[in-house]
């Protein structure tokens, strides 16, 4: 029998504020335990919690963001359960209104190569609601230990439709909504310092049918490459335990990334019951269409659009779009040299940032904010090239140079005598020549129609010139002079 | 004027302004009656007699440089254990806190400092506010200072018992259901219960955070308005506190003259209301009406639900909010637990009383899944039923008057049975329900010398109207300034 697979995941983002959800102190990652605090964080007897706006700004403009319907009220609830990391022995959630519902995550599918644009989808939200974190325990030998820093950061909580059909569709899933989240300037989505989190519910049916099987949950996939082997993992075990006569039981089940295998951790006859209730500390929130369209005003464009516009307006292929739309400075960074490159030299400005400048940013270990080489420098050598004053291996050099020293590159050029030979010389036809008579075959193949055949008239020329003549000029000499053999 | 303990802020502030006192002179005075009553009252959790008198002090350095801060400056104000002050204890007298020490100021705690108050001793209580005798404290019955084999009322039964005995002038209360009414009206002092959201709750251990409000116990229907003064207004610590403009109370009662159309709802005057009482309260009807007032009746229809929605909606809220004393931060922690789930079952049974413990099971049951929406959300269904009666008295009628308890203070021990206590609040605790003001203004005594209070309701947030009616009562007559034989 075939099986398919039924997923749904659920996403926890945290928000990047500057203080925590409830109370003013900061939020943040890597400070000494306990240490971003306060009474309200401690739940000390008496203190009440006060929203943080800027968190419901933050989920609003995911909610935009992901074309979720805005609920004009929303309100908070407690979900009360006993568990050390949890301060108050609550937690402060929205359980029946949450702010954002509807939406959904366009995903792309792998292509079949490549460079080949893949098909694109939408995955269904059920809602996205805001929450407190919780903080964090550290278990030693005898004790364990309790670490609150985490607690009451503005945490989402983003659900999906269990309409994920397959793992690698899972992994491109949480690829988008990270860009999106990070083009929001929502959340740094680092999942090391648990930013981003995701459990996924999975099933299976055979082929053809429509009710769902029994789901089973899977915790701690703390990389998005382990959530995509996690749920194949966990789609291949469940087809076993099915086909050797089994039959799934509903529980949650814990996956270890190291060696890719997967235990129980408990049954759904320990299901909690959270004992929701509205928190009468803290009063509904209405959201005007005046909020809504005041975020509105800040969302920023998303990596698929722009890809597609960068695919019209500046004839960029896939190959190019697939690397700059998903990380915005670096997009922001082409589309700055492109236009001071000026038209038809997008695409060339687009293989120098992909190519050069990632690789002499990944070798320095630079982010791209702190690259030397800036995008008039990009533009500028291409229009050097352009011009053909300066050869494709002359420039290679000037790049490495300049991103070491943060030199404009015509002033690299001239210091180091780098500019390619004068162009319409005695000599450079003398080199065509000279390589024409020594090269019949090439010259018969070419005229004999194999275009290429033509590139091995140019080795000779160049090794000749020293590397310094003009390849354009080249190009145009040679076509001339074997016109008129 | 009377010895100094038993003065009203009132008099005591004229008294301080005219140089005839100080602050350290009045501390005195008030700590020397502590000491000299408080074995046979027991108000008291703790005191601390070296921090009152250091702020005594500055208080007079404040007024000696021309810098007093007004009616409240220099006068020994007592504080609830529930009500967060820093660096003293904060116990909600139970065993759950008996060693915690507030690191913080409640928002209320700063607003006296602001104007001036000597923050003075830690008020006994019904453990985390739950009960309505004080016979609930984890640590000691407060005695009446009337008749110290009868309750003082609760839960604020020490603030109470406090200002009747002269050991404060006055005191804060929180208020539930009835537990700054009822004990006022029990120990012959003025108790005020704000709109819900004047007064800012931040600081104040949450006992039913939708019910919950701080206010005054004072001596006189003037003091209150001094006291709520200082108190009140909105406080960006506490989201459900309301942004208005706040009126000069005190004033109000002089501008504010009547005569006002006073509603009298027969639900309140039926069975298991004491004789004596309703005739206390009657012959303040009659005062009333002689001064021109309309007296009218009115129908709260929906009363006879007040006590079971307060008891699923109380309940609820408790069970959460007393879930943060787990022994893991702070508080009671079981010696000999095995493991987190063990500590958690030890620390709690060993640190809360039966009352407490009650409540929370009450409250777990009434949210538990499949039984909210039969208790939880009725009951809130009933609550809005039960504002909604009071609003449309509201169209007919200025104020409600009723009697604050249906009989004066019990003998300690009497009410064994939960559900007889409970209906010691029938009369307060839709008030909570509706979020209204309410005052309990002492009005007379039984035959037996017990004191009895009445009780004015007032519009939302109209509490100048409402005192200004307590007032005319009040300054006419001088139940509230009697003194107990102690």
């Amino acid at each position: 029998m075939k099986y398919e697979a039924v997923i749904g995941l659920e996403v926890h983002v945290q928000i990047k504020t500057r203080s925590k959800m409830f109370t003013r102190v900061a939020a943040g990652y890597g400070h000494p335990a306990n240490t971003l605090t306060d009474p309200v964080v401690l739940a000390l007897p008496g203190v009440l919690p006060v929203m943080n706006k800027a968190a419901l700004d933050a989920i609003i403009k995911a909610g935009l963001l992901l074309g979720c319907d805005i609920a004009p009220v929303c309100k908070w609830d407690r979900k009360n359960y006993f568990y050390p990391d949890s301060p108050k022995n609550y937690q402060i959630s929205q359980y029946d209104q949450p702010i954002c519902l509807n939406g959904s995550v366009e995903i792309e599918l792998p292509g079949r190569a490549r460079n080949i644009q893949g098909e694109h989808k939408k995955i269904a939200l059920t809602r996205i609601h805001l929450e407190e974190d919780v903080g964090k325990l550290n278990h030693e030998a005898f004790d364990s230990l309790v670490d609150y820093n985490r607690a009451g950061t503005p945490l989402m909580e983003i659900v999906s439709e269990p309409v994920i059909k397959s793992a690698e569709e899972a992994y491109a899933y949480l690829t988008s909504l990270r860009a999106t989240m990070i083009y929001g300037g929502i959340s740094d989505c680092d999942m090391e310092k648990g930013q981003l989190r995701c459990d996924a519910n999975i099933s299976i049916r055979p082929v053809g049918e429509t009710r769902l099987g029994t789901k089973v949950e899977l915790k701690n996939l703390n990389s998005i490459s382990f959530v995509r082997d996690g749920i194949a993992h966990e789609i291949k075990r469940q087809i076993a335990v099915v086909e050797s006569g089994g039959v799934i039981v509903q529980e949650t089940r814990d996956y270890d990334g190291m060696t890719g295998t997967s235990q129980s951790l408990r049954s759904k006859e320990m299901a909690h019951d959270y004992r929701y209730f509205p928190d009468p500390d803290l009063m509904p929130v209405k959201v005007d269409e005046a909020w809504k369209a005041r975020i509105h005003a800040e969302c920023p464009e998303l990596p698929f659009a722009k890809q597609t516009r960068f695919q019209g307006d500046y004839s960029l292929p896939y190959t190019l779009t697939s690397v700059l739309v998903w990380d915005q400075a670096l997009a922001d960074y082409f589309e700055e040299a492109a236009k001071l490159a000026g038209p038809g030299k997008a695409q060339a400005v687009g293989n120098w940032i992909v190519n050069d400048l990632q690789r002499e940013l990944g070798a320095a270990n630079l982010d791209l904010a702190d690259a030397r080489v800036r995008p008039a420098h990009i533009a500028e050598l291409v229009k050097l090239i352009d011009a053909g004053t300066l050869l494709s291996n002359a420039a290679k050099e000037v790049f490495v140079e300049m991103a070491a020293t943060g030199e404009p590159p015509a002033a690299i050029v001239a210091k180091r005598g780098l500019a390619a030979a004068p162009t319409d010389t005695a000599e450079l036809e003398q080199w065509c020549r000279d390589a024409i008579a020594a090269n019949a075959k090439s010259v018969a193949e070419f005229q004999a129609g194999k275009e290429s055949a033509i590139n091995g008239l140019k080795g000779p020329i160049m090794k000749a010139s020293k590397g310094k003549a003009n390849p354009k000029l080249v190009d145009e000499t040679l076509r001339r002079l074997l016109a008129g053999a | 004027m009377p010895p100094l303990h038993f003065s009203t802020i009132a008099e005591l502030s004229d008294a301080l302004a005219a140089g005839k006192t100080t602050s350290v002179d009045l501390t005195r005075a008030v700590i020397a009656r502590t000491q000299a009553v408080e074995e046979r009252v027991k108000a008291f959790n703790s005191y601390d007699t070296a921090d009152a008198l250091a702020q005594a002090a500055a208080s007079d350095a404040r007024r000696a440089a021309g810098l007093s801060l007004g009616p409240l400056d220099g006068i020994p104000v007592g504080i609830k254990d529930v009500i967060a002050v820093t660096g003293q204890p904060l116990t909600a007298s139970s065993k759950m806190l008996a060693n915690f020490v507030s690191p913080y100021d409640a928002t209320v705690t700063e607003k006296l400092r602001k104007a001036g108050a000597v923050i003075w001793g830690r008020l006994n209580l019904d453990e985390f506010a739950m009960g309505s005798s004080t016979e609930n404290s984890a640590f000691h019955t407060t005695r009446n200072p009337y008749d110290l084999e009868r309750v003082p009322g609760g839960s604020s039964g020490g603030s109470a018992a406090a200002l009747a005995a002269g050991e404060a002038i006055a005191t804060l209360g929180s208020d539930t259901g009835g537990s700054i009414r009822q004990p006022a009206a029990l120990c012959n002092v003025v108790g005020l219960k704000p709109t819900y959201g004047l007064v800012s709750r931040y600081g104040l251990i949450a006992f039913a955070s939708s019910l919950d409000q701080i206010g005054p116990f004072t001596r006189s229907v003037e003091d209150a308005a001094i006291t709520l003064q200082a108190i009140a207004g909105h406080d960006e610590r506490d989201s459900t506190s309301v942004r208005i403009e706040i009126p000069d109370y005190r004033a109000a009662l002089r501008t504010k003259k009547g005569p006002w159309r006073i509603g009298i709802p027969r639900e309140y005057f039926g069975e298991g209301l004491d004789p004596e009482v309703a005739a206390a309260v009657e012959k303040a009807v009659s005062f009333y009406e002689k001064m021109g007032c309309e007296i009218k009746n009115v129908s709260l229809p929906h009363t006879e639900y007040g006590v079971g929605v307060y008891y699923i909606i109380a309940t609820a809220e408790c069970s959460s909010n007393l879930s943060r004393y787990d022994g893991v931060r702070y508080g009671h922690r079981s010696a000999d637990a095995k493991d987190i789930v063990d500590l958690y079952f030890k620390s709690r049974a060993e640190g809360f009383g039966p009352e407490v413990k009650r409540r929370i099971i009450l409250g777990t049951y009434v949210l538990s899944s499949g039984y909210y929406d039969a208790y939880y959300l009725r009951a809130q269904k009933v609550r809005t039923l039960i504002r909604q009666d009071f609003l449309n008295a509201y169209d007919e009628v200025d104020a409600i008057l009723t009697p604050t308890s249906p009989t004066p203070a019990f003998k300690r021990g009497a009410k064994a049975d939960p559900l007889a206590m409970y209906l010691c609040d029938v009369y307060t605790i839709g008030v909570n329900l509706a979020g209204l003001p309410g005052i309990s203004v002492p009005c007379g005594f039984s035959s037996g010398g017990l004191p009895i209070g009445m009780q004015l309701i007032g519009q939302p947030f109209k509490e100048a109207d409402l005192l200004a009616i307590a007032h005319a009562y009040d300054s006419a007559h001088d139940w509230s300034r009697r003194t107990p034989n102690l």
